[in-house]
């Protein structure tokens, strides 16, 4: 038996449908991501099978539990870590640990066993008693995390575990649910980043306007396009205008051209041909290519073929200066 | 149930915790119930003494009589202090110069004794005083007509009660009747009272417990209420509002514990906060501002927590509907500050519009001020506040009970 089965999930919030009819299963040990653009619906399915969003229709087992009608049964075996930490700034962080502990039910002397472990673990023993609110993002995102695991979940939720910290904090977070998966947690966790999608997850269900569109591991997802001979190049050249952009996606051999900076071209092309065309558009606008290179297909590729759009917001479709994207982080690191 | 208080106990006392360490925020909680105090203790008029009346005197009589009014009216002090309520300024025979400095604004009243005043009483005749006072500050004029009055009616009837027991003592020696018609019966032992022949019969107002009452007396037992309630609503809506804002009650919210849990130990907390800002109204009032408890301590606080009972299913209600902290803060403001108007604290209910008397009557907030005067004034015991403890109950059940249900449903919409 599976330990998550959704089935046919939907929430709409009035006319809005933000999950449509989402159905998949997650077997035990598994890290199971769930990738896709903010607005996606991503939140709001982990929400849902953290009990605290009602589904408007479809059901869904966690951990062998209804998330409806046995909403008591399915907390007893999760833990979140949602997209906003979950800590309270005026308490230290042996406090928050001890609090949320005794919800759970803990005992008081597992409760500071697990504290000093997990501490350890994460590296945050020697802040054990300065309050939360001292605390850098990336300091608070550990302990959120040990906060989520005091319980021993059987499953654990992450939304969005790595938004708004820097790189190193994000590697260590990455290297710790590795860590926390090999101990046979089975994970969930929401992202907009391919890579960590990538790296992290043994399936992943990629999520686009409600709806699931493809879901396979990693490996498969990427195989299935190239297979299909769906190829992108990198086209180095110096200011492209919008001018040249719209002659070489006006190529028939090309399918869809990206700017990735101010330097790079990202070209998807379905022949082979389309390598000359582009050179040919290249030497008639007396453009100078510095350097060339085709692309192995990665999980972008793959949000590009199943959706048929890049992977952006909404709002960043509309307003490309609004940096929608990083609401989120500002959320996140706002200290009351 | 064990396990569900103590979550209870748990989640009132990690608010507790959070909220001491906010130092601004502790600061501000002791501040505000002293300004609430010094505001209305000071701010208000306390009764009907009034302090440096500037009163002009146009003195065109320099009889016996004129000069003992003024005398009076310069000697007249505040109770115990020693302010005058008048500042006299004679002005004999100059009433268009008073007239001008009342315009002015320099006077509040002028007082008229007019010339042939002494002569009119000596020639048994009706003396008339004039007051002019000042339209353009009703409050003031009023208090001073009464105040007047009353001076005039107390020295006139000392001038009658002289003509009257001389007139007596002629009556006595010569066996007539006396001009009303009435006799005196001479018998032995009991001399005829003048006083009597005057004013047959008068009217002594006694408290119903023994002292003076002073405004402030009035007020402190609505300013406890008032800042308790006050101070519980607005706390619980900031406190799970701003939970919910913040993302942490989610973390609450995905414990295996009883939603019931969450919102009792919130209100909880909320609950000792106001308890413990009233004790500082109580406190204060008792040692700044002399206020009596006539009756006992602990059914001054068993009422204000029915009082607190009272309001919060209508404060949880509002939090869970409300998305965000300011939202709900807004809401509470708006209603809460009505009710402070309407539930009688600043000013007697039986001086509103019937249809404010009606609102008033709905709000459970006066029913537990209107206890609270009982048993601070008036010293009553538990059982002659029947009504209003039924209605502090019932209220408070009958909005929990749809309060608890709402919360459990909209929090998890």
């Amino acid at each position: 038996m599976s330990t998550i089965e959704v089935d046919k999930l939907t929430r709409k919030f009035k006319d809005l449908v933000a999950v449509d009819h989402i159905s998949f299963k997650v077997e035990k040990g598994e890290i199971f991501g769930l990738l896709g653009p903010n607005g996606a619906g991503k939140s709001t399915i982990i929400r849902m099978l953290c009990t605290l969003l009602r589904p408007t229709s479809g059901e869904a087992k966690v951990a062998g539990f209804e998330i409806v009608k046995e909403a008591g049964k399915v907390r007893e075996h999760i833990g979140l870590v949602a997209e906003k930490i979950i800590l309270y700034d005026r308490l230290t962080a042996r406090e928050n640990l001890k609090f949320f502990g005794r919800l759970n039910h803990i005992p008081e002397r597992t409760i500071s066993e697990r504290t000093k472990k997990l501490l350890e673990l994460v590296k945050m023993k020697k802040w054990a008693n300065s309050l939360a609110g001292t605390f850098s993002t990336g300091m608070k995102q550990r302990i959120n995390l040990t906060r989520a695991l005091l319980n021993m979940p059987e499953i654990l939720f992450l939304d969005e575990p790595t938004l708004g910290l820097d790189p190193q904090t994000t590697r260590a977070i990455r290297d710790f649910i590795k860590e926390i998966n090999k101990e046979g947690i089975t994970i969930i966790l929401t992202t907009h980043i391919m890579q960590e999608a990538d790296i992290l997850c043994d399936i992943i269900g990629i999520i686009d306007q409600g709806k699931i569109v493809a879901l396979d591991t990693p490996q498969n997802l990427k195989s299935a396009i190239s297979q299909q001979g769906k190829t992108a190049f990198d086209l180095n050249i110096s200011n492209p205008s919008a001018q040249i952009v719209s002659q070489i996606e006006h190529l028939k051999t090309v399918s869809l051209v990206s700017q990735k900076n101010d330097y790079n071209l990202k070209i998807y092309v379905n022949s082979e041909k389309a390598i000359y065309e582009v050179m040919n558009v290249m030497k008639k606008n007396k453009i100078t290519i510095k350097n060339i290179a085709t692309l192995a297909p990665n999980l972008e590729d793959v949000f590009l073929h199943f959706t048929g759009h890049e992977m952006r917001d909404k709002a960043d479709e509309k307003m490309p200066l609004d940096h929608h994207r990083h609401g989120g982080f500002k959320a996140r690191s706002r200290v009351r | 149930m064990i396990e569900a208080f103590k979550n209870t106990l748990q989640i009132a006392g990690k608010d507790l915790l959070d909220f001491f360490r906010n130092r601004m925020e502790l600061v501000a909680f002791i501040i505000m119930p002293i300004f609430m105090m010094v505001m209305t203790g000071y701010i208000f008029p306390s009764g009907t003494s009034l302090k440096n009346i500037a009163m002009g005197v146009v003195e065109n009589d320099k009889g016996e009589i004129s000069q003992n009014i003024v005398a009076v009216l310069e000697n007249m002090k505040l109770d115990g202090k020693n302010d005058s309520i008048f500042l006299l300024e004679r002005q004999p025979g100059n009433l268009e110069g008073a007239k001008e400095e009342l315009k002015k604004g320099n006077l509040n009243a002028i007082l008229i004794i007019p010339e042939d005043f002494s002569s009119d009483i000596e020639e048994s005749r009706q003396g008339i005083l004039t007051l002019i006072i000042d339209q353009s500050n009703p409050q003031i004029s009023s208090i001073l007509t009464g105040m007047m009055e009353k001076i005039v009616d107390g020295l006139a009837s000392n001038v009658a009660v002289g003509k009257l027991a001389e007139m007596m003592t002629k009556q006595l020696s010569t066996g007539k009747t006396l001009p009303f018609g009435s006799k005196i019966q001479s018998s032995p032992g009991s001399s005829p009272n003048p006083q009597a022949l005057i004013k047959p019969f008068i009217i002594k107002t006694e408290g119903l417990v023994p002292g003076e009452q002073n405004y402030f007396q009035f007020m402190a037992p609505g300013i406890i209420a008032m800042v308790v309630v006050m101070a519980v609503m607005i706390g619980l809506a900031a406190s799970i509002s701003r939970e919910k804002e913040l993302g942490t009650l989610d973390g609450i919210l995905v414990a295996p514990i009883s939603r019931l849990c969450i919102i009792l130990g919130k209100a909880l907390s909320q609950t000792t906060r106001g308890l413990l800002q009233g004790s500082i109204v109580l406190l204060l009032s008792i040692f700044l501002f002399g206020v009596k408890i006539y009756g006992s301590i602990p059914l001054v606080a068993l009422l204000l927590f029915l009082g607190v009972f009272s309001f919060i299913g209508l404060g949880i209600l509002i939090s869970a509907i409300a998305a965000e902290q300011e939202t709900a803060m807004m809401v509470m403001m708006t209603l809460t500050f009505p009710m402070i108007f309407l539930s009688g604290v600043f000013f007697p209910i039986e001086q509103m519009p019937g249809f404010m008397q009606i609102i008033s009557r709905i709000l459970p907030l006066t029913y537990a001020i209107e206890a609270l005067r009982k048993v601070i004034i008036l010293g009553a015991g538990i059982s002659s506040l029947g009504k209003e403890l039924t209605i502090l109950i019932t209220f408070g059940a009958i909005t929990l009970a749809v309060a608890v249900p709402a919360f459990k449903r909209i929090i998890t919409r």
